[in-house]
C-alpha cells in the first residue's frame, strides 16, 4: 500500500468514528432510555439500553467507512450523465413491465384468493391491493401537474378531500349512486382545481409551493370548521356503499351474493372495489398517455422546460396551466370519491399534508412524467410501508445473526475486492449460508426432502450449540415493526442517493420520425415548480 | 426602401423605462415587408428591449407598434384603430395589429410575430421534432378540437398532426437536423440549436421573424450558412425578419435595412452603405463623440 492509501485509509477510519460519535450523541436522548409503564401499578419505568445504541454506532461507522471505501459519495465519484436511450436488459425491461405488470393487476386478486383462501386474501386484496392502486391513481393525477407541467403542487389532497365529500354529501343528502356522483365529484374537484389555478398563475418555485400547500390546509380547516356542512371533526359516517348494478355487497336476501346464487362473503364486494379502481386507475394512465402525445401534452412538457419560449409561439401559458391543474385536480377528485365509498367513513384526519406528500413522494421517486416509475413508486412507497408491519417473522428467522454474518462477509469481501457487485454476491451467500446453518424453518424443509443435507446441519447446529451456547441464546432486545419509519425513510434516502431522478429517469419522447429515442434525464427540466 | 412605401410594422415613438432608467427613448422606425432588417448599436443600446417590446414580452410605457399582417399599414387606419380600444382591425385584406395593446401568446397567434433568444430557449428536454411540434400548437389545438377530438382519435387531427410533421420534415431538412429528429434538442451542437430555434419559429407561421443574434457563436462557415437560410426565408416564404446582429459580416451583407440605436434613441436609419459611413455611428462604436475627444483619451492612457 502506498503511502497517500494509507493516509486515505487513516482518513476514512478517523471520519467514520466521528460519524460513530455523532450517532452516539444523537442516540442518546432518542434510543437510550425507553419508558414503559409497569402494567401492575401502572408507573412509568425507565429502561436504559446501551446495546441498541452501540449497534447504531456500529452501523454508522462501518456505513461510513463503506461509503468512503466504495467511493458511494454522491454523483462526485460518477463522470459523465448517461445519455441516450437504455440499451441490452434495461430496454428489453422497459418494453415488457408495462404488459406484464398489467396482467399482473388483472390477475393478481385471482391469485391471491386462490392461494390464500376468500378469508385471507382479504387482507391482501384490500390493504394491500386497493389501497396500493389508489395511490397509483393519485400519482398519475399528480404527475399531469408536476411532472408533465412542472408545477409542484402541495396541496393535492384538496382535491381528494374534495372528490371524498363530494361523494358522500351527494350520496346522503340526494342519494345518488356512486356512479352518478364519481363524474359529478370529478368535475367539482377540477373546478377547485381552476380555483386554486387562477390565482397562483403568475407564481414559480417555492412561491407556488407554499400557496399549494395553504390551499390544502384551507380545504381542510374549513371542512373541520364547517361543522354544518361537513360534520367536523367527527367526520360523516355511514357513507352508501358501492354496489352491482344496484346489488349491495352483504348478507340479506337482496345481495349481490344471494342473487348470484353464492354464499356470503366479504371479499366479493373487496373484490369489486379492486377491479373498480384498477379501472380508474386505468382510466387515468390512458388518459395522460394520450394527452402527452396531444398538443395540449406537448404544451404541458414545453411548458415545464421553457414558459417564455412557450410564449413566443404563441402557447397561452396561462390556459395551459389551468388545464393541467383541472385534469389533475378531476382524476383526484374520482380517487377521493372512490376513497369515500371504500371508507364509509370520511373526516378531515385523512386529508392531511402527509397525504400530499406521500403522492408527491411517489411521483418524485418515480421519475417525474414516467407513468411506469409513478406506479412502482407507489408500490414501493404504500406496498412497502404495509410490508414493514409484517417485520415479526424476523426473530423467528434469527434475522439479527444472520444479517450480522451476511454483512461481516459483505464488508470484508467488499474490501478485498473494492467491486460492488462481487461484496453484495459474497454478502448474500454469507446470507444464505448463514440461514442454512441457523434457521429452523428451513431445517424442516431439509428433514423431508434432503436428509443428508438435514443431518449435516443439524450436527452443524449441535457442535455449535455445544461449543458456543451463547450464540443461540443470544436474542436482540429489538423490535424492527417499531423502526418502521426509520427503515423507510432511509431506504428512501439511498434510493435517491443512488438515483436522484427517480425509477425511470429517461423521457419517452411524445413522437418520433425513425427511431424512438429515450431523453436522457440530465436534459429535462423539472419545471419552474 | 420598402420600409418607406410599405412598412409592415410601423414603430412611433416607443419609450422603455425601468424606474428611472430609459432603456428605449422616443424611437421610431418602420420594418419593410419582404426586407431583412437589422437592428444595431453598442452593448446596452435598448435592441432587446426594443424586441421584447415588439414581441409582447414588455409592456412599452410610451408608444405605438403597428403591425400590417396583410395590407398596407395605412396612416388613417391606424389612426381610427388607435382612437378605438381594439387590439386589430380587419377590413378586406388589410389586417391591422396593435402590438402594445396585446399580450405575448396573442402577438404570435394571431398577429404571427415569431422570434428566438439571445440565450437559447429550446425546450432542451424534448426531441428536435417535439420542439417543432410544439411551434404547431394553436393549429393542432385547433384541430384536435381543443383536445377532445384529439382524445378519440378524430381522423382530421390525425391528418392535420401528419401535416404538422410533414411541415417540420421540410424545416429540418432545409437546416439539416432531418437525421437528428429524434434526438433530445439539448444534445445538438450550439450551431444547430441556433438553427433550430430558427426553424421552430418559422413553423408558427409568422409574418414577421425576430431574431435575437441569431449568428452569436457561430464559426465563419455557420454564419454563411445563416446568411443563406436568412435569405431562403425572406425570398421563398415572404417572410420578413427584424434582426439584432453584432457581426458586422451578417448585417452588412444581408440587411436590406438597418437601425441604429445608442443610449436607446435611433441615432442612424437607412441602407447598410448609408449607415456603414454614417460618423455619427462610427463615433457610436468607437465609445466616443468625435476624433477631438478620442485623442485626449488616448492621450490620458499613454499618460
Amino acid at each position: 500500500m502506498s503511502g497517500a492509501d494509507s493516509k486515505a485509509a487513516g482518513g476514512a477510519l478517523k471520519e467514520a468514528a466521528v460519524a460513530a460519535l455523532i450517532t452516539l450523541a444523537l442516540c442518546t436522548p432518542i434510543i437510550m432510555f425507553r419508558t414503559d409503564s409497569d402494567v401492575n401499578t401502572g408507573q412509568l419505568e425507565l429502561t436504559w439500553r446501551p446495546l441498541a445504541v452501540l449497534i447504531f454506532m456500529a452501523l454508522a461507522f462501518f456505513g461510513r467507512l463503506a461509503m468512503l471505501t466504495w467511493g458511494l459519495r454522491p454523483a462526485r465519484a460518477k463522470a459523465a450523465p448517461r445519455v441516450g436511450a437504455p440499451t441490452g436488459v434495461a430496454a428489453f425491461f422497459s418494453y415488457v413491465i408495462g404488459p406484464i405488470g398489467l396482467i399482473f393487476l388483472f390477475v393478481y386478486p385471482a391469485v391471491v384468493v386462490w392461494y390464500l383462501g376468500p378469508g385471507g386474501a382479504l387482507k391482501w386484496v384490500d390493504s394491500y391491493g386497493i389501497q396500493i392502486l389508489i395511490y397509483v391513481m393519485l400519482g398519475w393525477g399528480l404527475n399531469i401537474v408536476v411532472g408533465l407541467a412542472g408545477l409542484l403542487d402541495l396541496g393535492y389532497v384538496a382535491f381528494y378531500a374534495v372528490g371524498a365529500y363530494a361523494y358522500t354529501l351527494l350520496a346522503i343528502n340526494f342519494g345518488l349512486s356512486f356512479w352518478i356522483c364519481l363524474p359529478i365529484a370529478g368535475i367539482l374537484a377540477a373546478c377547485w382545481g381552476m380555483i386554486l389555478g387562477f390565482p397562483v398563475l403568475r407564481l414559480r418555485g417555492d412561491y407556488l409551493a407554499i400557496v399549494t400547500l395553504a390551499f390544502g390546509e384551507i380545504i381542510r380547516t374549513i371542512l373541520v370548521n364547517w361543522t354544518a356542512f361537513s360534520g367536523g371533526t367527527a367526520g360523516i359516517s355511514s357513507i352508501p356503499k358501492i354496489t352491482f348494478f344496484g346489488l349491495r355487497f352483504a348478507d340479506v336476501d337482496d345481495g349481490f351474493d344471494a342473487y348470484f346464487g353464492m354464499d356470503y362473503s366479504p371479499i366479493h364486494g373487496k373484490l369489486f372495489l379492486y377491479y373498480v379502481i384498477l379501472g380508474l386507475a386505468l382510466i387515468t394512465n390512458l388518459a395522460s398517455l394520450r394527452l402527452r402525445r396531444l398538443p395540449i401534452g406537448r404544451a404541458w412538457e414545453a411548458l415545464r422546460e421553457d414558459e417564455i419560449a412557450c410564449r413566443s409561439l404563441g402557447i397561452n401559458t396561462t390556459n395551459t396551466k389551468l388545464t393541467a391543474f383541472a385534469l389533475g385536480a378531476f382524476f383526484g377528485g374520482l380517487a377521493g370519491s372512490f376513497f369515500a365509498v371504500r371508507q364509509g367513513f370520511i373526516s378531515p384526519e385523512s386529508f392531511t399534508f402527509n397525504e400530499s406528500a406521500t403522492i408527491l413522494a411517489i411521483v418524485v421517486l418515480g421519475g417525474m412524467g414516467s407513468q411506469i416509475g409513478v406506479a412502482l413508486a407507489a408500490i414501493t412507497l404504500i406496498g412497502g410501508f404495509e410490508m414493514l408491519r409484517e417485520l415479526d417473522f424476523i426473530h423467528s428467522l434469527w434475522f439479527d445473526l444472520e444479517i450480522g454474518v451476511g454483512f461481516v462477509v459483505f464488508m470484508a469481501a467488499g474490501l478485498l475486492s473494492h467491486r460492488w457487485l462481487t461484496a453484495a454476491l459474497a454478502g448474500l451467500l454469507a446470507l444464505l449460508l448463514a440461514h442454512i446453518v441457523l434457521a429452523q424453518g428451513l431445517a424442516n424443509v431439509f428433514q423431508v426432502y434432503a436428509p443428508p443435507v438435514y443431518a449435516m446441519q443439524q450436527s452443524v447446529v449441535a457442535f455449535l450449540n455445544a461449543q458456543l451456547p451463547w450464540l443461540y441464546n443470544y436474542q436482540l432486545d429489538f423490535d424492527p415493526t417499531q423502526y418502521r419509519g426509520l427503515i423507510f425513510g432511509f431506504a428512501m434516502v439511498v434510493m435517491m442517493v443512488v438515483r436522484p431522478r427517480g425509477f425511470v429517469s429517461t423521457r419517452s419522447p411524445s413522437i418520433y420520425l425513425t427511431r424512438r429515442t429515450a431523453v436522457a434525464g440530465d436534459l429535462v427540466k423539472e419545471g419552474h415548480g | 426602401m420598402r420600409w418607406k412605401t410599405d412598412p409592415l410594422l410601423v414603430v412611433e415613438s416607443l419609450t422603455m423605462r425601468f424606474g428611472g432608467l430609459v432603456a428605449v427613448n422616443n424611437l421610431s422606425f418602420d420594418v419593410g415587408r419582404g426586407d431583412i432588417t437589422a437592428l444595431i448599436g453598442p452593448n446596452g443600446a435598448g435592441k432587446t428591449t426594443v424586441f421584447n417590446c415588439v414581441t409582447g414580452f414588455y409592456k412599452p410605457t410610451e408608444g405605438r407598434l403597428a403591425l400590417a399582417r396583410s395590407g398596407r399599414a395605412d396612416r388613417d387606419a391606424v389612426e381610427k384603430l388607435t382612437r378605438s380600444s381594439a387590439r386589430f382591425a380587419r377590413q378586406g385584406d388589410n389586417e391591422l395589429y396593435l402590438l402594445e395593446r396585446m399580450p405575448g401568446h396573442l402577438i404570435a397567434h394571431h398577429a404571427k410575430v415569431a422570434r428566438t433568444f439571445q440565450n437559447i430557449r429550446l425546450f432542451q428536454g424534448m426531441t428536435v421534432l417535439e420542439n417543432i411540434m410544439v411551434a404547431h400548437h394553436n393549429v393542432l389545438m385547433k384541430a384536435s378540437g381543443m383536445t377532445v377530438l384529439g382524445l378519440v382519435g378524430a381522423p382530421h387531427y390525425r391528418k392535420t398532426e401528419a401535416w404538422a410533421v410533414d411541415r417540420g420534415k421540410y424545416w429540418l431538412n432545409k437546416i439539416g437536423l432531418i437525421d437528428r429528429a429524434d434526438d433530445p434538442a439539448g444534445e445538438l451542437p450550439y450551431g444547430a440549436q441556433r438553427r433550430l430555434e430558427i426553424a421552430r419559429a418559422m413553423c408558427a407561421d409568422p409574418v414577421l421573424l425576430c431574431l435575437d443574434e441569431p449568428a452569436a457563436g457561430l464559426n465563419p462557415r455557420e454564419s454563411l450558412e445563416l446568411n443563406a437560410l436568412l435569405n431562403s426565408i425572406r425570398d421563398d416564404h415572404a417572410v420578413s425578419i427584424l434582426l439584432i446582429e453584432h457581426d458586422m459580416s451578417v448585417v452588412m451583407k444581408i440587411s436590406d435595412h438597418v437601425v441604429v440605436l445608442d443610449y436607446g434613441t435611433k441615432i442612424s436609419d437607412g441602407t447598410p452603405e448609408e449607415v456603414r459611413n454614417d460618423p455619427k455611428v462610427i463615433a457610436a462604436y468607437l465609445g466616443v463623440a468625435d476624433a477631438e475627444e478620442f485623442a485626449e483619451i488616448e492621450a490620458e492612457i499613454h499618460a
